[in-house]
Formats: structure tokens, sequence, C-alpha cells
């Protein structure tokens, strides 16, 4: 790669890296993120590519390990192209079949092909999955077409061509207009206004004549894992929105903020750095525009609160990740007291699309004050586990049903967690909320940075609360005392509920407590902790009263609350569920009627999971 | 000057100064436990918090020893938020230290009735980190901070071993509003250590050349009897 010395340079670098590019050609694209290698995607690359050698077809047909493209449910990936056949779950020993019935007679293989749930349908191709039809795919739309690991690929699909656009043509202010028209918002968590965050910063930076910017990969929500694919299937979109921000900030020293537990992405991400300084995209001397912008990575330990701004800065800058007052912002006194922004992921990345088809164009997409898309990691109780980038004011059932496919085996929806362990918890009545900044916020919701978890009717709603409870409670710095003790109170008040020992007046004493950490801690993570409660207090509060004044769990869920016992009628004495019986709870002899000791039971539904005849029942 | 109205009292005070400032400039009583005049303020106990009320009629409550005091603010430090907040959270202090009698006695005068939880285990220390602080921008030693996070934070010397660092002046023993700290003689030397630790923080050898300790801790102990509400 040439280091590219001016704007033209690089526009007939470009040109010649686009002409290049062909989906028509023969390629087979396999996911290779994260969530695929935990499936073996690495070694079904390993097996393709040798039996293509083996076969001679690899002076015809490229094998492309890209990133991920969201269908994680179904894992791992192949797309087949021209065609765009997509298969799925492929295991090594699918391999052969690929190469030499597809690949050499160009026949499909059923079996590996998407069924649809609802109508029992095989799919083909991958535009004609439901996942992906009811996406607007933006940020994520070169996950899983391009190699992550080759700057060529993202520049051939029009990658940098904003930046050539912001250094050839465009003032600082030109570039700060355009993303405040945009309507861009940030997506890690408050949704502020970018193009306002970056003129704050600016005007700072020009005072001080110095500053920083930082992208956030924190990313500690538990299930979230979208900035994570980002940084993986496609850093230089990352990069390249850092670099048109600092342009617009005036600022010459950038930091990605990454934890440590996403090894790929920190890989890929470092990599990327490298091409681009190398190719003249970053560094001095930006394509000899005389702009300067250096990035660097910082890893973070994997703390929760350090993707809370303050906390990261102090652990860039060294120091113990607790977060600090503000004001004074981060705009105002960021790192070692500059003026430093900070934004997301997912934010930086939308940049350069904002820049590349114009403010117009962007803020066409979404509603009146939400524009362009957000992207969710859906998990949970769901189908279609995942990322799906949706264009903002899709309604919560759109995104659950037509996208996620639904709860899985039959079982009725009952709420879902929106926002992370930040957000609220919305019950079946709203799923019709159109998913923007402002509606949810008023369910008590919030759109956060994209986690959604699905919860079925099978799900105890006191005891999903307990749960986000718990991480909050675990994740606090403990720097303030509303977060630090009064998140274990409400932890506490929780699991006594769950464990049967709630007594009258636990439901309000856990509001007040919510209304006192909301109101009264440092950070945003105890100002929203008790978010959880709160909703499943507002939406579900009859299953807190069943818990506390009935004693009964009635989704079943809560050990405290409830038994196991062995149907006589159906039980004939199986001893399957004898032996399968940690605990030693179980008596009976062969042929002759079991019995569980309700002293013993830890109630780990092992029997009634083991059971063939339905024989065991939980009250 | 910056013009502000506290409790619908208009007042003036000096640019830069926080809100606690200048309720203390002006009599105005506010409960705090992380503050210290002679610090940088922390933030961490909550115990100041006033209610800011901003022009668009919302309002929200601060922690006044940190928030800055901005032209045309309107503050109400007794607000029936406010009194609530406070008093929660001295509820929650006193479900760690409920046996502390500065922390009881501050549960008394902020209206706390009853401890509805409590911790498995008393500790005098609240995480106010006055000490830290302390030990860093006055001693300027640096020798303890806090370590873990959530409700196993605690205040260590690294790798809670006696520190070489430590040089045993004892201020954080002074400045600790709650007494979690403690001197000890032993033969010859005096040990600093947090309560129920099973380690000392460092130590200091009395008599001797090496003695630097009655002057320094005199001055400490000057500085730590500021008077709590100056003007
Ligand atoms: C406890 C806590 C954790 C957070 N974690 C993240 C995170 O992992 N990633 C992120 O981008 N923002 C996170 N935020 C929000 C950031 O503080 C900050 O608002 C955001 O990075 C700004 O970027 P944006 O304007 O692009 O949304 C967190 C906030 C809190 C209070
Ligand atoms: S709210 Fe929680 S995480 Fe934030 S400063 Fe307070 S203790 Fe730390
Ligand atoms: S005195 Fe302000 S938070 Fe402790």
């Amino acid at each position: 790669m040439n280091h590219l010395q001016s704007v033209s340079e690089f526009q007939t670098w470009q040109k010649s890296m686009a002409a290049g590019w062909d989906e028509t050609k023969p390629c087979l694209r396999v996911c290779d993120g994260t969530g695929c290698r935990a499936l073996g995607s690495q070694k079904v690359l390993a097996a393709l590519r040798d039996e293509i050698k083996n076969t001679k077809l690899d002076t015809q047909i490229e094998v492309v390990g890209t990133g991920c493209p969201g269908f994680c449910e179904c894992g791992p990936l192949i797309t087949v192209y021209p065609q765009r056949i997509s298969y799925q779950k492929i295991r090594v020993q699918d391999v052969p079949d690929i190469v030499e019935k597809t690949l050499v007679k160009g026949q499909v293989l059923d079996r590996l092909l998407y069924t649809d749930p609802l109508t029992g349908e095989h799919i083909k191709l991958e535009p004609d999955l439901p996942f992906y039809q009811r996406q607007k795919r933006l940020v994520l739309d070169f996950n899983g077409r391009i190699d992550p690991t080759k700057l060529e690929d993202y520049a051939a699909l029009g990658g940098y061509t904003a930046l050539e656009k912001v250094l050839a043509s465009m003032t600082p202010e030109q570039v700060i207009a355009e993303v405040k028209a945009s309507g861009l918002r940030g997506r890690g968590g408050a949704g502020f206004s970018t193009g306002t965050k970056w003129q704050l910063c600016r005007n700072n930076v020009l005072k001080v004549g110095a500053g920083f910017i930082v992208c956030n990969a924190d990313e500690g929500d538990p299930g979230a894992f979208m900035d994570r694919s980002v940084v993986e299937g496609n850093p230089h979109s990352v990069i390249e929105g850092m670099v048109i921000g600092a342009y617009a900030m005036g600022v010459h020293q950038g930091f990605v903020y990454i934890r440590a537990e996403y090894p790929l992405a920190v890989e890929n991400l470092k990599l990327a750095i490298k091409q681009a300084e190398t190719a003249g995209l970053l560094g001095k001397d930006i394509l000899g525009s005389g702009f300067d912008f250096m990035l660097g990575v910082r890893l973070g330990a994997g703390a929760f609160v350090c993707g809370e701004e303050t906390a990261l800065m102090a652990s860039i800058e060294g120091r113990i990740g607790e977060p600090r007052p503000r004001p004074p912002y981060p705009a105002e006194e960021g790192l070692w007291g500059k003026p430093t922004n900070i934004n997301n992921v997912k934010s930086w990345a939308s940049i350069p699309i904002v820049i590349r088809q114009g403010a117009e164009w962007y803020s066409a997409i979404g509603t009146e004050k939400s524009k362009g898309t957000m992207i969710f990691s859906v998990v949970g109780k769901i189908n279609n586990t995942g990322l799906a980038e949706v264009p903002m004011g899709i309604s919560l059932r759109q995104l659950i049903f037509d996208i996620g496919g639904g709860i899985p085996n039959g079982k009725a929806f009952k709420a879902a967690q929106i926002g992370g362990p930040s957000g609220g918890c919305l019950p079946a009545e709203h799923l019709d909320v159109p998913i923007d900044y402002e509606s949810l916020t008023a369910l008590g919701a919030i759109v956060g940075s994209g986690g959604l978890v699905v919860a079925d009717e099978d799900t105890c709603m006191v005891d999903f609360a307990r749960y986000f409870m718990n991480f909050t409670q675990e994740e606090s710095c403990g720097k303030c005392v509303p977060c630090r003790i009064g998140t274990k109170a409400m932890l506490s008040t929780l699991e006594r509920i769950c464990a049967g020992k709630g007594q009258p007046g636990d439901v309000d004493y856990l509001l007040e407590l919510a209304s006192a950490v909301k109101s009264s801690s440092l950070c945003g993570l105890g100002q929203t902790a008790p978010n959880p409660v709160l909703t499943t207090i507002r939406y579900f509060r009859d299953e807190y009263e069943a818990h506390i004044f009935d004693k009964k769990c009635p989704a079943k869920v809560c050990k405290g609350l409830i038994t196991y016992s062995i149907i006589p009628e159906k039980c004939n004495g199986c001893m399957v569920c004898l032996r399968n019986c940690t605990s030693n709870a179980i008596s009976g002899a062969k042929r002759e009627l079991h019995v569980i000791d309700d002293e013993l039971c830890t109630r780990c539904g092992v029997c009634m999971n083991v059971c063939k005849f339905d024989a065991v029942e939980v009250n | 000057m910056i013009h502000l109205t506290i409790d619908d009292k208009p007042i003036e005070v000096q640019e830069g100064r926080s809100l606690l400032e200048a309720c203390r400039e002006h009599g105005i009583h506010i409960p705090t436990l992380c503050y210290h005049p002679a610090l940088e303020p922390y933030g961490g106990c909550r115990l100041c918090v006033v209610e800011v009320i901003f022009p668009n009629g919302r309002s929200r409550i601060v922690a006044s020893c940190v928030y800055p005091c901005e032209e045309g603010a309107v503050v109400k430090t007794n607000s029936e938020m406010v009194v609530r907040s406070r008093r929660m959270t001295a509820e929650l202090i006193l479900a760690g230290s409920y046996n502390t009698p500065e922390i009881l006695a501050l549960g008394e005068e902020l209206g706390v009735k009853d401890v509805r939880f409590k911790l498995e285990e008393e500790n005098a220390c609240v995480l106010c980190g006055l000490c830290v602080r302390a030990c860093d921008e006055i001693v300027g030693v640096n020798a303890i901070s806090v370590i873990q996070r959530g409700i196993a934070k605690k205040v260590a010397t690294p790798f809670q071993v006696t520190s070489s660092r430590c040089i045993g002046c004892g201020t954080c023993v002074l400045i600790c509003p709650t007494g979690a700290f403690k001197f000890e003689n032993v033969a010859g030397f005096q040990y600093v250590s947090p309560k129920e630790s099973a380690y000392h923080l460092g130590y200091y050898r009395l008599g001797g050349e090496l003695d630097l300790r009655p002057n320094f801790v005199q001055d400490i102990a000057g500085l730590m009897s500021t008077p709590e509400d100056e003007g």
C-alpha cells in the first residue's frame, strides 16, 4: 500500500478499488466474528479453504472471512456469492457437500437453508431472510461483505470518501453544521445531539488550543455486543468517523477505549489503525492536507462503570476508574484537563454515512426527533438472537416478531428489557411503541446503547428485576453512598421477596429506595440502576404482590416459592429422575412410584427435564 | 460576582465558589461528611445535596460541595425532596455503620427513625475518602487509596501490606470523621492502622533523629481544626 499524498491520489486509488470490487464473482463469505467463532467458524473456514484447494477451485472461488452480519442465532453463516445463497449452522462435515454440490454442480442444499418457523418454508437467498428484510442496514451494511482486515475492501465500497470530501471541500464549521442537521444523536446512552456536542467541544478547543476525542467501546451491558461487532467487522468506519470528528473539532489526538475482553475487535482495530497510517489516512499530514491526527488504543479492564465518560477518562489517565461529578463536562475539562469529546462506537461509525449521503438523506430516516438507525442486540427468549439495525421509529413489535422471529417454543411474549441494565422493562401492552428516544423514555425505558432482552411467559418479573439489580450492584464503583449501599439494599429486598420472605411494605420500601438512588447518586450508573425495578413494579406489581402476600411465584421460577413433586398416575418408576438428581432427593424402586423429598430438593429442575412421561410437576 | 437565590434569599458570591461554600459563607447549614475545606471536594457522601431549580421549572438534586454557583441559579437547601434524599442517604450510611456514634448522631439529626436494612458487618469507615485525599493532597505521600469496588470497597495500602511510603504521620487518623483508624505505640514505634485490620498502614519511629513527627502532626492538626462554618 502506497502512502497517499493528496486527495487526488486517494481518489485515483479509491476508484481503482471500487472498480475491482465485484460481488457477481463467485465467492464464499463466511462470518468470522466472535459469535460464529464460538460456534466453530474458524474450523469451517480452514476446511473450506482446504477443500477448495483440493478441488483446484481456488483460482476461481475466493473464500473471505467477514465481520458479523448479525444473524448470530444461525451461525456459523456462509453466504455463497454471486447468488447470495445463505447457509446456516455450518459444521465442518457440511464442507465437502457445499463445495461439491453447490460450488461445482450449482445445487442448493436445502438442509443448510434457513427454515421459516412460521411457514416451515426454506429460504434460499440472504436478502429474502425475514431477519434482514425489515432492517435498515447503514452502520452494519459492510459487515458480512468486507474482509475487516483489508483497507482495500472498505475503500472499494466507498470507505474514506467521506473523509476525502471533508478534507477537499468542507470547513470544520460546515462539518459540524452537517452533523447537526443530520439529527444524529449519541448512540451510547443519553442520546445527546452529536453535532451540538461537537460544537461545544470545538469552542473550548479553540479557546485553550488543545483537546482530545475518544471512542467509547467499553460496552459493558450484559448481552450487548453491537459495538464489538462494528469494531470487529468494520473498524475503518470508526476510524474514518473519528478523523472527520477530529478535523471538525480541531483536535490532533484521540483514543479508542475498548475492553480487553474483546480480543478480536482489538486485533482488527489495531491492524486497521496501522493500515490507515500507512495509507496516509491517519497520522501526520492526512492526504497532504496538513491536518494531523494520532489515534491510540486503550484497553479497559471490563468494569461496567468505566463506560461512564468521566470514569473512562480517569481510566485512560491511569487513575482508578471512578466517575467524578459533572460539571465540568468533558467538553469543558476532559482528559488531562483539556476539552474532550466522547462518542459511542455507533455514533462515530454513523459519521461517514452522514457525510457521504448528506444530512438531508440521513435525516429522512427515522422520526421527527430521532433520526437514522439504531442497532439492537436482541437476546433472551427470542428466536433470532443477534444484531438488528432498524430505522428509528419502528415498533417494538416489529423488532421482536418480524425481525426477531418471535418467542421460541410457542410461548407468549411477556416483557422486554430495553436499554440495558439502565433501561426499563416494557410489557406486551406497549409492544406497539415506536422505538425512539422520547417514546421509550416516556414509558420508563431508554434506547440506551441498544440492549434488548426478551422475557417470555415463563419469566418471573421479580426475578428478572433481581437479575439486573444484581448486575448493577456488582458493578457499582462504590464511590457514593446511595449507589453503593442503596443498590445493595434494593438487591437484598428483591432476594428476600424471591426467597418467599417478602413482607408487606417491601414494594413501598423499594420505591422509596429507587427514588433516592436515582435522584441522589453521583453518576449515571446509580441514577439509572433502579429503572428495571421501577418498571417491573409499574407494569407487574401483581407479581410482586403474589410473591409477598400469597407466597407464590406465578411464573414458577423463584426457588423459595416452588416445590417439585411427582404425579403418581404418570410415574412408571423408570428411575431416570432418581439417577439424575444430584441431591439424592428422590427415592423409589424400579417400577414403583418415586417421591421427591422436599427438604433435600434444591429446585434445580433436572427431574422435570429428564422425565419422559411429564410426571414431574412444579407448584 | 455571581448572583443566586438560596432559600428565597438573594445571595452574592465570588465566581468559582461551590454551592456549599456559598451556603456556608451565608450561614446556611448543610450537613456534610466527605467535605473538608482543605481538600478537593469529592461528592461521595451525598449528604450535602440541595435542590437546584432550572429556568424551565424542572429541578434536580445536586451535591452542593461539587456544584458550581451559576448566575441566576435558584436553590433550595431544605425542600421536601432534599430532606427525603438526605434522610435516606443517612439511613443507608447507617446500614453499614450502625454502631458508630458519629453516624448515629447524624441519623438522628436527619430524622432517620428506623434502619430498615443492615449490612452483615458493621464498619466505622464510611468511605468518605478524606484520609485518601489528605494523604495525597496535604501530606503528599499518597500511601493509601481505595481498593475494590461497590460494597467491597475499602481504604488500604497497595496489596494490603504495610506501606514503605507511609510515614506514620497519622493525618488519616486525625481527619477521619468516624475514628476508623487508630494509633498504636509498640516498642518505640508508632503504628497507624485501620481499626479492624490485620496489618498496619505504616509506622513511625518515636524519638531519635528521624522523629519529624511532632511539628508535622501539629501542623496537620491545626489544619484539621478549621472551624466547620467559616464566616
Ligand atoms: C454506567 C454507565 C456505563 C456506560 N457505558 C457506556 C458504554 O459502554 N458505551 C458507551 O458508548 N457509552 C456508555 N455510557 C455513556 C457514556 O457516559 C457517554 O454518554 C457516551 O459514551 C457518549 O457517547 P454518545 O454521545 O455517542 O452516545 C455509559 C454511561 C454510564 C452511566
Ligand atoms: S452512582 Fe454508583 S457507579 Fe456512579 S459514582 Fe456512585 S457508586 Fe460509583
Ligand atoms: S459533602 Fe458533598 S457529597 Fe459529601
